[in-house]
């Protein structure tokens, strides 16, 4: 039968990232001194299963590598190894390495020789103490050539063709018990020639001390044809252990005595040690003459496909289905209920049908909760490699850095983890190198000398909050507005906040690392992070306590799909003007503008003159009557610290709104974001902030 | 036609073998380890047991071992997917009471002869 | 060839031997010209509604509108075919055509005047784009063909709505 193994390469790969992530989360947790064997054996499975599958579904260098490190790992896992410091980053790169590995064959690419090898070296440094030899590293093939293949070598090797075979055969009473079965056996023996039987019943004790469980028969057998010794042992070799064997040669024509095979449990590990001799030769020719490559190229090939397919699926809790189904379920009942009335309606039926309705307005509403539920996945998605990237970094910078992880099953949109993941990546970078101290500072003043550094999220109205908390040497806002002010940012003349102070580092240009690390202060600031997090529809606090530590709280909308929205009027057109952007809005009349020349109109907000954009002008809106009374309503909008006026005519409400693309079917407009579907059933356009607040500020 | 019982961790493997089996038209019941597999031995009677010996919760050998404890499962084969070729795991596994094993990596051919072997 | 062509439309359908060779057009009226596109390119066929205008955007993409669920934009087809802009009725028509570019499929509607039929006729009888004035710019013609002595204008679907690129101020 031929199986097209290709279709479980997907699932394999996805299972060996799980794999690689439970390793390598394991080798933290004994990074950490804490030795468990519990944790040794999940590190262990990881690479086992790894091994097995790879061999199976044909990526022999993935299995070749993992059972270098498996070997280790077992000998950890027997106490015959020390764990050391040493052997877990060996280790940890081997997971890298695998991890590259797979990404490669996954992606149908070739794997990079030069860097397996560099692992596969440190890997047999720690293992003997040595490199091995190229021919020597062949033998550890041996495991996952398959072992009929090896067998038949040492049928050539061993055996002489004979006549036929002799067996005595004498079962221990426990036989049985393992579910073998001697008819079964020779039933086998018979496909390979002509056999007879007979059998010895001397043992079988009386009737009343008869046992049914046990195996009181014995046989001998004769089995006449060309046969090799090894396919006769092969039909016995389960039963090794369990019963008295032995296999004669029957020869009746043959001048040459042939070597007698006699097996008994005392006799196995010799005869293993053959065999995986006999293995070693065999692998080896069949690796230097034809490595399997072909084949896998072409499946590889297949992979890609179906990788590219997957990259947008999202796994869901069956829960969570089977909430859907029970919502559905809910309103095809109101739904057939309603029709029912409509069938045959009269007046007095009124309550009813309303009822009816707010029901099923209900139910929709409960079953849009729960379809936007499917997309939501728990941020430890992104958390889970963070312990990583902190005992990396620490290492590298000599701290002591304990991380926390706090509410990591706080559940937020699949897209959103998705883009949250590299600004995460920096911020706790920055805690690492800026915001945690040398253990000798830290001792110095009076702390412990392991930093901690924690990861919290939790839900707040309708947003996710991450924040990521340091105790750390905290933000020095003198330093910081000195900074600002040598790099031109603000003028010495600048009163600020300790909060506006803070929130210098996120202005372009501004870095207060003393020198360039290479960990984080490579030009990539922190308004980068920022305006990555507002593009999502969030924002960025930062609080911080000179020599206690920094906090930096980012907040998120759980969704992308549906936002906050203010619906503003503009001539008889209506636009929504995302809440989070909304500094806040103020009635005007056309004579509080001031015009300056070249630079449009400003409009002055308490101490400050913020540039006004005119929506019926850039926008090309048709005045009615309400905006030619030059009454309006002037909506602060705010980006990245900068902020502008929407010149808009009235302030229709707060709404939530589903966002849909303009782009599908149509094309990017400027000043435009996305468009969303009123209760009406018209659409209005959702205005682009940033877009719009770089525009005014040309 | 028999009903088997596929137990592995991996799922790449384990849908691997029920698809293998499925194809040659055994009834296959998939089950995750070896508490999985425990569970849905007591709920259905399965003709053989294809089991996978490194697993978390409860191990291969172990659920062999536990199985063969169960009245209906007293004479039922049990193989074991192993890729430890040393013959202690092997022999731990008879101890147990596995009737066999097939070693990793199998292709299906393999697995269909072993089984055919074992059901007759 | 012409049997190929036969045994090949024999499983499809055996009564219609001569399927593979024709074509099916959907033909609509502007001003006083009959123009088709391509039957299989029509997902629907809508009155005018009012849609939401979008700024800054040629003159002829009138706006958006809610198709199910889905932001759909209406292009005015006289206007894109440079011919006088005419007041919508209530029997002005909007033909909704899926088109594609870049491997990528959108949904865009037309506003015509009105459309009149589906008209089927032999591909051999399509005639190259002319020579002579038709009111239409050649590049978004894919040929004529007659059909009862009237003169139809097949339109290519996918020339006739590429967009076209927009200067960004911001």
């Amino acid at each position: 039968m031929a199986i097209d193994m290709s279709q479980f390469h997907q699932v394999f790969f996805e299972e060996c990232f799980e794999g690689l992530e439970a390793m390598e989360l394991g080798l933290l947790n004994l990074d950490t001194g804490d030795i468990d064997s519990e944790v040794i054996n999940t590190i262990f499975r990881g690479a086992h299963s790894i091994k097995g599958g790879s061999c199976t579904f044909g990526f022999n260098e993935v299995a070749d590598f993992t059972h270098i490190m498996e070997t280790l790992l077992d000998e950890m896992r027997d106490g015959r190894r020390k764990v050391t410091q040493l052997v877990i980053d060996v280790l940890l790169g081997s997971v890298d390495c695998l991890r590259t590995m797979l990404t490669s064959n996954q992606a149908g690419q070739d794997v990079d020789g030069a860097t397996v090898e560099k692992y596969r070296a440190a890997l047999e440094i720690e293992l003997n103490g040595s490199v091995k030899e190229p021919a020597a590293t062949a033998s550890v093939k041996i495991q996952i050539v398959n072992e009929s293949s090896a067998m038949a070598t040492v049928a050539d090797e061993g055996a002489l063709i004979e006549k036929g075979w002799k067996i005595a055969f004498c079962p221990y009473l426990d036989l049985l018990k393992t579910g073998n079965d001697p008819v079964r056996m020779f039933r086998e023996l018979a496909e390979l020639g002509q056999y007879s039987v007979s059998v010895g019943t001397q043992d079988i004790p009386a009737f009343d001390e008869l046992d049914p469980d046990e195996c009181n028969l014995s046989w001998t057998l004769e089995v006449v044809g060309d046969i090799a010794v090894e396919e006769v042992k092969e039909i016995f070799s389960w039963v090794e252990g369990d019963c008295e064997l032995d296999i004669q040669p029957f020869t009746k024509t043959t001048a040459q005595p042939a070597p007698v095979e006699k097996i008994t449990a005392a006799e196995l590990p010799a005869q293993d040690l053959q065999q995986l001799k006999a293995e070693q030769v065999e692998t080896t020719i069949y690796l230097n003459t034809e490595p399997p490559r072909p084949e896998v190229r072409q499946s590889d090939n297949d992979q890609l496909k179906t990788s590219v397919k997957a990259s947008s699926s999202i796994r869901v809790d069956t829960n969570k289905i089977d909430t859907l189904i029970n919502m559905v379920g809910e309103v095809v009942i109101t739904q057939s209920m309603l029709s029912l009335i409509g069938e045959n309606f009269a007046i007095d039926q009124l309550p009813q049908l309303k009822r009816g309705l707010a029901q099923l307005e209900r139910h929709i509403r409960d079953m849009q909760q729960s379809v936007m539920n499917i997309r939501m996945v728990p941020i430890s998605f992104v958390f889970s490699r963070f312990p990583r990237l902190v005992h990396d970094i620490s290492s590298k910078l000599g701290k002591k850095i304990e991380l926390k992880l706090v509410g990591e099953n706080t559940e937020v949109d699949k897209a959103v983890v998705e883009l949250i993941s590299d600004p995460l990546v920096h911020l706790i970078r920055n805690s690492l190198d800026h915001g945690i101290e040398i253990p000798a500072d830290r001792i110095a003043a009076g702390k412990s000398e392991t930093g901690t550094i924690e990861l919290n999220a939790y839900h707040r109205g309708g947003h996710i909050v991450i924040e990521i908390s340091d105790d750390g040497r905290g933000l020095d806002r003198n330093k910081l507005i000195l900074k600002a002010i040598q790099n031109g940012l603000i003028d010495e003349s600048s009163i600020l906040t300790d909060k506006q102070a803070f929130e210098l580092i996120f202005m372009p240009g501004f870095s207060t690392a003393e020198s360039v690390t290479d960990i984080s202060g490579r030009g990539v600031g922190m308004d980068v992070v920022r305006r990555n997090i507002q593009a999502l529809g969030g924002n960025v606090e930062i609080i911080s306590n000179l020599g206690k530590g920094t906090t930096i709280s980012i907040h998120l909308p759980l969704t992308l799909a549906i936002i906050d929205g203010q619906s503003v009027a503009v001539g008889d057109e209506i636009y929504i003007v995302p809440l989070v952007s909304i500094k806040e809005s103020v009635n005007i009349t056309e004579n509080m503008l001031n015009k300056i020349a070249d630079k449009g109109e400003t409009f002055r907000l308490r101490d400050q003159y913020i540039p006004i954009i005119r929506m019926h002008d850039i926008f090309n809106v048709q005045p009615n009557n309400k905006s030619n009374t030059g009454e309006g309503v002037i909506v602060v909008v705010e980006r990245q610290g900068i902020l502008c006026g929407l010149f808009v005519d009235e302030l229709l409400g707060p709404q939530q709104v589903v966002v849909k693309s303009l782009e599908t079917n149509y094309r990017r407009v400027q000043g435009v974001s996305g468009a969303t579907i009123l209760g009406d059933g018209s659409v209005a356009l959702i205005l682009d902030i940033p877009g719009l607040v770089r525009f005014s500020n040309r | 036609m028999a009903s088997i019982l596929a137990v592995d961790d991996s799922t790449s493997m384990r849908k691997m073998v029920a698809f293998t089996l499925k194809g040659a038209g055994y009834e296959v019941e998939e089950a995750i380890d070896g508490v999985d597999a425990l569970a849905k031995a007591q709920t259905m009677q399965f003709d053989c047991i294809v089991t996978d010996v490194n697993m978390p919760n409860k191990d291969g050998i172990t659920l062999i071992r536990e199985l063969r404890l169960l009245a209906d499962y007293k004479y039922i084969p049990m193989l074991m997917l192993t890729t430890e070729s040393s013959i202690e795991k092997k022999q731990e596994g008879k101890a147990a009471g596995a009737t066999g094993w097939i070693v990793k990596p199998f292709d299906p051919d393999q697995l269909l002869k072993t089984l055919k072997k074992v059901l007759g | 060839m012409a049997q190929e062509l036969k045994t090949k439309s024999a499983d499809h359908n055996s009564n219609n031997n001569e399927r593979e060779n024709t074509a099916q057009y959907l033909s609509f009226t502007l001003d006083s010209e009959e123009y088709g596109v391509d039957i299989l390119r029509v997902q629907e066929i809508r009155s005018w509604e009012p849609v939401s205008r979008i700024p800054n955007v040629p003159h002829y993409e009138k706006g958006v509108v809610n198709l199910r669920g889905s932001i759909v934009p209406i292009i005015d087809l006289r206007e894109k075919l440079c011919i006088k802009f005419k007041e919508y009725t209530p029997l002005t028509v909007v033909v909704v055509l899926q088109t594609s570019d870049d491997n990528k499929t959108r949904t865009m509607g037309v506003v015509v005047d009105s459309v009149s039929d589906v008209i089927t006729f032999d591909k051999t009888k399509i005639q190259g784009t002319p020579d002579f004035g038709t009111k239409v710019s050649n590049e978004f013609i894919n040929g004529l063909v007659m059909v009862n002595e009237r003169m139809l204008i097949l339109l290519d679907v996918d020339k006739l709505l590429e967009l076209e690129d927009l200067e960004m101020e911001y």
